[in-house]
This record gives C-alpha cells, sequence and structure tokens, in this order.
C-alpha cells in the first residue's frame, strides 16, 4: 500500500542521495533536502546509506548488487516513503531490485520509492514555487530512465498526447523560459558503465546532446538526473559547447545564478 | 580454440572518426524515425494496432508447429514443394540440390536475412553457381564483400563516392560519377542481361500465411518480383517464425512494416505468391537455424515476433553513431544485440552492452518486442555464464563489496574530500580511465553531501533533540 496516497496523511521521507550526488554534485542534494524542508516535509538522511545497486545490476553482475541493496533497505525501510533526486536509482528500486529477497520490508521500500520530480507533482501536488526564479532559457533533459520507465513526460516513440510532469513544475517558476532542441528524447549516451565500456559513442551522443540544446539557444541544460548531466558536462567542456548544467530541484529550490 | 567476442566499441570507435560518414548515417537513419513518426500521427490506431501485431505473433508462435504444418498442407495443394531445414547447412545442401536438378548455374535474388544467416553464397559459389543480389544495397555490399550493414537499406552506412568506387572497379564506370541517378542506371544496365538470362530466381519472404499455404514478398525495387518470375525455378528461403495464421492478418502487418521500417504507407511492392507459374516450380525452404531453441527460451523468445522493419536501428542512438557493420553479425543494432547471442553466446557477449539501454527500441516496434529488457536479461545471462571480460567482473564484484559497507564506502568518497582533483579511487579504477578520453572529470567541491549534512542539519537536529 502507497501511504503516499492517503491525503493528509504526514509522511516521515528518507532521503536517498545517489553517491555521484554527494561526491561531485552536493548542491542538488542539498537543493533537494531545502525544497522538501520548505514544503514542510518531514525529511530524513541516513547517514549509512551507499547506492541503490543499479552499476552492479545494470552490468548483469545481479549478485554483486545484493549486499547494496540489502543495506538500502535497512536503511530505508522505516520511512513511509524514500524520495531521491535520481530517476535512474528510482527506476533501479522500483523496476529491478531484486537481486535479494523479495520480503514484505522489500517491497514496502520499492512501492513507496519515489523520484523527485514525481514526488512533487503526483504526490504533493505542489501548485507554487512563490520563492523560486530563474530568468534564463533552459532546455529539459528528460533521462531515459524519466521518459520511458518512470514515464514522467510524453515520449515522441508513441505518438501521445504531450505531458511533462518536470515542464509542469519548472512552469510554476518566475521567468524561466524553454529553448526546444531538435531531438528532445534522444538519449544523452550516459548509460553507466556504457560511458567507458563504449566510451568513444558515448562521447558523441554527449557532445550532439549538448550542441543540439545549444542551438535551440538554451543557456543552461536542466535535468533530474544529475548522472546524464556529469556525463554531459564533461562533453560540453571538452567540445567548448558553452551551456551550464542545473539540476532541477536547485531552479525549484530558489537557484539565483 | 575460443572464440573472441566481437569488439563492437573499438569498431564503433573508428567509426565516429570518420565524421563524414557517420554524420550522414546518422542523419540518414535519424530522417527515417522522423518520417516513421509522420505515419505513426496519421493512424489514430497505431498502438492498437501494435497491440493487435504483437498479438497474432505471439499465439502463432504459440502454436507453431500446428500452423506450420497448416501452411505445409495448403502450400502442397497449391503445388508449392516444401522443404524443412534445421540449420544453415541444411538449407544450403537443399537449395544447392534444387538448383542442381534443374541445372541452374545462375541464381538471382532478392533481399534475404536468412540466405545471410546461412552464409548461402559463400556455400553455392564454390559449386559453380553464380549468385547475384538484385536489391541495389544489397548488390553494393556483394560487390564490396561486406555484409549488410542494415536489414532494410543494407548499403546506408555508405556514401555516393563510395557507391561510385565500387561500380568502377566492377562495372568500370566513371569513379567520380557522383550522381544517385546516373549510378543506380549503371547498376541497371549491369543487372538487367544477368536478370534475363538467369536460371533460376530467389526471394526471400516477409509473411507466411498458413491458411492459404501462400507467402508475401515486400520490396520498394520491384527486384524480388523479377527474381521470383524467373522462367522456370522461384525457391523461397525463409525463417519459421515468418508465419501468420489468416490472410486477414495481413491487413495489421502490411500497416506496419513499411511506416515502420521507412515511414512510407506501403511498399510498392507488395506480392502475394499462392504457387508455381505454367512450367515453373516453386519451392519453400522453411529454415529453423536456432528459432526453436530460442522459442523455448523464457525471456527471449517473443524476439521471434520481429518483423524485420528496422525501426529499432533508426531509433538507435549507438547504433545510428556506430554502424551496423560493428556489430559484426548477420543483425545488428538493438534486435541484432538480443537475436544474436542465440547463434553464439561468447562471439556476441558483447552486443547486449552496446546499449544505453534507454528503451527507445522497445517503443518503436511495432510487436511490441521489449527489447531493451531483454538487453538488460542477456548482461544477467552472459554475467551467470562467466562471458563478461575479467576486469569488469572483478570491478563490479569490488563495487559491490564497497557499496554493502557504509565504513568503506565512505572512506572511498571521502578521499574525494582530500583529493577532489580526481574521481574516487574506486571509480577511477582500472577500465573506468577511458571517461577522461573525449570528456572533462566532474569539477571537484569543497564538500560532500553527507558532510555537509552532518554540519547543517545532524548537529541541529542533535540540539533541537537536547532541547525537548
Amino acid at each position: 500500500m502507497r501511504l503516499a496516497s492517503l491525503p493528509g496523511v504526514r509522511m516521515k521521507i528518507g532521503l536517498f542521495i545517489p553517491c555521484y550526488i554527494d561526491a561531485f554534485y552536493p548542491n542538488a542534494g542539498i537543493a533537494t533536502l531545502e525544497l522538501l524542508e520548505k514544503l514542510g516535509q518531514d525529511v530524513d538522511y541516513p547517514m549509512n546509506q551507499t547506492c541503490c545497486g543499479q552499476p552492479m545490476a545494470n552490468s548483469g553482475c545481479n549478485k554483486d548488487a545484493a549486499a547494496a541493496e540489502a543495506l538500502f533497505v535497512k536503511n530505508f525501510a522505516k520511512y513511509d516513503v524514500i524520495v531521491m533526486p535520481s530517476g535512474s536509482c528510482t527506476h533501479h528500486v522500483r523496476d529491478n531490485f531484486d537481486a535479494i529477497e523479495q520480503t514484505d520490508e522489500v517491497r514496502h521500500v520499492r512501492e513507496n520509492t519515489f523520484e523527485l520530480v514525481e514526488f512533487l507533482h503526483d504526490v504533493l501536488k505542489v501548485e507554487d514555487f512563490p520563492w523560486a526564479e530563474f530568468p534564463h532559457k533552459v532546455g529539459l533533459h528528460n533521462s531515459c530512465g524519466t521518459l520511458r520507465a518512470l514515464r514522467t513526460a510524453s515520449m515522441s516513440e508513441l505518438g501521445e498526447p504531450f505531458f511533462s510532469k518536470p515542464m509542469d513544475l519548472l512552469n510554476k517558476v518566475r521567468g524561466i523560459s524553454f529553448a526546444t532542441p531538435k531531438r528532445p528524447d534522444e538519449c544523452c549516451g550516459f548509460g553507466g558503465t556504457f560511458s567507458v565500456t563504449e566510451e568513444a559513442v558515448s562521447a558523441k551522443m554527449g557532445a550532439d546532446k549538448v550542441r543540439d540544446h545549444h542551438q535551440a539557444g538554451a543557456e543552461y541544460i536542466v535535468s533530474a538526473d544529475t548522472s546524464c548531466m556529469m556525463h554531459q558536462q564533461g562533453c560540453a567542456e571538452r567540445a567548448g559547447v558553452p551551456i551550464r548544467f542545473i539540476h532541477i530541484a536547485e531552479i525549484l529550490n530558489g537557484a539565483r545564478e | 580454440m575460443k572464440v573472441k567476442p566481437v569488439n563492437h566499441a573499438k569498431a564503433a570507435e573508428a567509426f565516429i572518426e570518420d565524421t563524414a560518414h557517420m554524420d550522414f548515417h546518422d542523419e540518414r537513419l535519424w530522417d527515417l524515425r522522423q518520417k516513421r513518426d509522420e505515419q505513426m500521427h496519421l493512424l489514430p490506431e497505431w498502438q492498437d494496432l501494435r497491440a493487435r501485431a504483437s498479438a497474432i505473433k505471439e499465439h502463432t508462435l504459440a502454436n507453431l508447429p500446428e500452423y506450420l504444418e497448416q501452411f505445409e498442407t495448403n502450400a502442397k495443394k497449391n503445388g508449392i514443394h516444401v522443404h524443412w531445414a534445421a540449420d544453415g547447412a541444411e538449407h544450403n545442401r537443399i537449395v544447392g540440390e534444387i538448383l542442381e536438378k534443374h541445372g541452374a548455374k545462375s541464381l538471382i535474388k532478392s533481399k534475404s536475412m536468412v540466405t545471410e544467416e546461412c552464409c548461402m553464397r559463400e556455400y553455392l559459389e564454390p559449386r559453380g553457381v553464380v549468385v547475384t543480389e538484385t536489391d541495389l544495397g544489397e548488390r553494393i555490399q556483394q560487390l564490396d564483400n561486406q555484409m549488410p550493414s542494415h536489414i532494410v537499406v543494407p548499403a546506408v552506412h555508405k556514401l555516393i563516392p563510395d557507391v561510385a568506387k565500387i561500380f568502377a572497379e566492377h562495372y568500370h564506370t566513371d569513379p567520380n560519377d557522383n550522381s544517385a541517378q546516373s549510378l543506380a542506371w549503371q547498376q541497371r544496365l549491369a543487372a538487367r542481361p544477368v536478370i534475363l538470362s538467369a536460371d533460376a530466381g530467389m526471394t526471400g519472404g516477409n509473411f507466411v500465411v498458413a491458411e492459404t499455404g501462400s507467402f508475401v514478398v515486400c520490396t520498394n525495387e520491384g527486384n524480388a518480383d523479377l527474381s521470383a518470375t524467373v522462367p522456370g525455378l522461384h525457391i523461397a528461403t525463409i525463417g519459421i517464425e515468418r508465419l501468420v495464421p489468416r490472410m486477414a492478418d495481413m491487413g495489421v502487418f502490411i500497416r506496419m512494416l513499411s511506416r515502420s521500417a521507412l515511414g512510407s504507407p506501403i511498399t510498392q511492392y507488395t506480392t502475394h505468391f499462392r504457387g508455381p507459374q505454367k512450367g515453373s516450380e516453386m519451392h519453400v525452404v522453411l529454415v529453423d537455424n536456432g528459432r526453436s531453441h530460442r522459442l523455448g527460451m523464457e525471456d527471449f523468445w517473443t524476439s521471434l515476433k520481429c518483423i524485420r522493419c528496422g525501426a529499432c536501428m533508426n531509433t538507435c542512438p549507438v547504433y545510428r553513431r556506430s554502424g551496423g557493420l560493428s556489430y559484426g553479425a548477420v543483425y545488428s543494432g538493438p534486435i541484432g544485440a538480443i537475436i544474436d547471442p542465440t547463434f553464439n553466446e561468447r562471439k556476441y557477449s558483447t552486443l547486449p552492452f552496446a546499449s544505453t539501454m534507454n528503451g527507445s527500441c522497445t517503443n518503436v516496434c511495432p510487436v511490441k518486442i521489449n527489447i531493451h529488457e531483454q538487453l538488460y536479461k542477456w548482461r544477467r545471462v552472459l554475467a551467470e555464464h562467466h562471458e563478461l571480460p575479467f576486469v569488469k567482473r572483478e570491478v563490479m564484484h569490488m563495487a559491490g563489496k564497497i557499496m554493502g559497507q557504509p565504513t568503506l564506502y565512505r572512506a572511498a568518497i571521502n578521499s574525494t574530500e582530500a583529493a577532489l582533483s580526481t574521481m574516487p579511487r574506486f571509480v577511477l579504477y582500472n577500465w573506468l580511465n577511458p571517461w577522461g578520453k573525449h570528456r572533462e572529470l566532474p569539477h571537484p567541491v569543497k564538500q560532500t553531501f553527507h558532510s555537509w549534512y552532518k554540519q547543517n542539519r545532524l548537529k541541529t537536529k542533535k540540539k533541537e533533540g537536547e532541547g525537548a
């Protein structure tokens, strides 16, 4: 049962901060926490957290993901909901988290894990971010995990009516405008270990992605997934494409730049 | 001797270095994807068609023996000779014997992935049969001694000057002829006499209809019809999974095939073959070649639903940037990456990793094959069967250990606080080094989130706790 679907229930939120945000993009993590606090939520960050197990599982080494998954459950089972500023980690926990026995505790964790945009849009149904103003033209990058697994936006492949949860949220930010890249749904080429095992293709995809946004007039690429942006930023800097990167949590939390 | 796995990454790197070819390849196939989208938008029932197509194929595959027998019975009634080939070798032997019986020394054929699978040309040519491909792209590939790089547009990785060079070598035309129209004309001039004097014709088959004992061939060049109407002998080589139960099912598949493949409403030629011409023989060779084995694979059997439209290749950002030949297999792109390992697990063990698992392929597939989920499952199977490179296995094993223990993990992350100009040791370790080849590393930060939280929240929470 998803507690989050019950109206008026005060939820205890466990915050998961993925390793690359912890180490390289702490601002995205801080913004997520501050934003949830501003929205009146009761948020805890379990200090013993590590990883959701995705890197091992995506490499086929599912058995090697077991320890991380077990620890994840140990850290987060006591919370009503688990929120994370990462689409791909959410996708792993929700859809592929099966290296360990599927106990009631594990099922509770899997069913109540939310990516930040989904949580704000579908659970808290946030109407307004009065503190947020971002007078810049941004290009929205939907990671493949959010686009085609979590389904937080419509995908061009299906020809379905347009919807975009991240854009709904960003539209509540004063002064923001959007650039429209030519291939908005194309994967940026990060792909976890793909970024190193298929380095040439990965980097080419990343360079193409940032050029597409830049040519569409984007000053910033904004995304709910920092892993994609870590890769894109590396590609943009090497290719000399002048574009900046910001996590959606930072904009919604009122970042000024 | 152990087979070496295909080095997709290396071949892809070489493909990318040739900017002119790569950019054209990417744009050309992306254009097909966009045309496919336009066609999809014209049919409000598109998703319904996909669901129907998938259901028909799943039903047929679940009852394959019955439908195959039904086809055989009805085809024989129509005067078609039906042959069964368990594998490529048997297929080639059957075809060779039919040709020999007819004294056929020259065979013209339309494009068929099954004959590629069986390496039929390589078998027939030493036995004195001249095989000529009549599909333009396939002919270019034959002259250049390469496999098709795409299942629908086999020479899509080539530019016009490449074709001019190949034609100059074989047809003695102008190597600097940069007109597609004139090169196509040259091919026509070269092919027509061969077609007119051929002893036998061969086609593939896109669909086989059980209730009518007939089969359907779809092309845009009309070359299959020329190949099929060679007086005397028409052989059709078809995989056993091409079956549909009823003629009415064609109403679903014909509407989807060309729209998915090229973004055109229908193929220029959609020909139903129901029996031999007067005075001629028609033979159908039904090929298994690993298909019934695949049908028994719980996680992978639905790959047999594939109608070979190539939509997954056109949409695949990795395929567009690495070229079909980089897969080193008859079937390339996303569908190839889930089919090829069933032919040879070790040789094609790298292909399920030549993907970001972005899922675009699954969502354009007209028969709803969950391609990216099968890629994910293949990775697991390959890891369990010890087909992962040693270093990768070790790194993942070590990463798994570190991620399972907060103190080890914290030590690894905290070392980045001390030396933040590099990535954490466990991330940088060994084969992960290529990150920096075409990319910058992430920037160092003053503090991890973890230590920020400790400083800015834990202390306050503690104080609040003390106050209460």
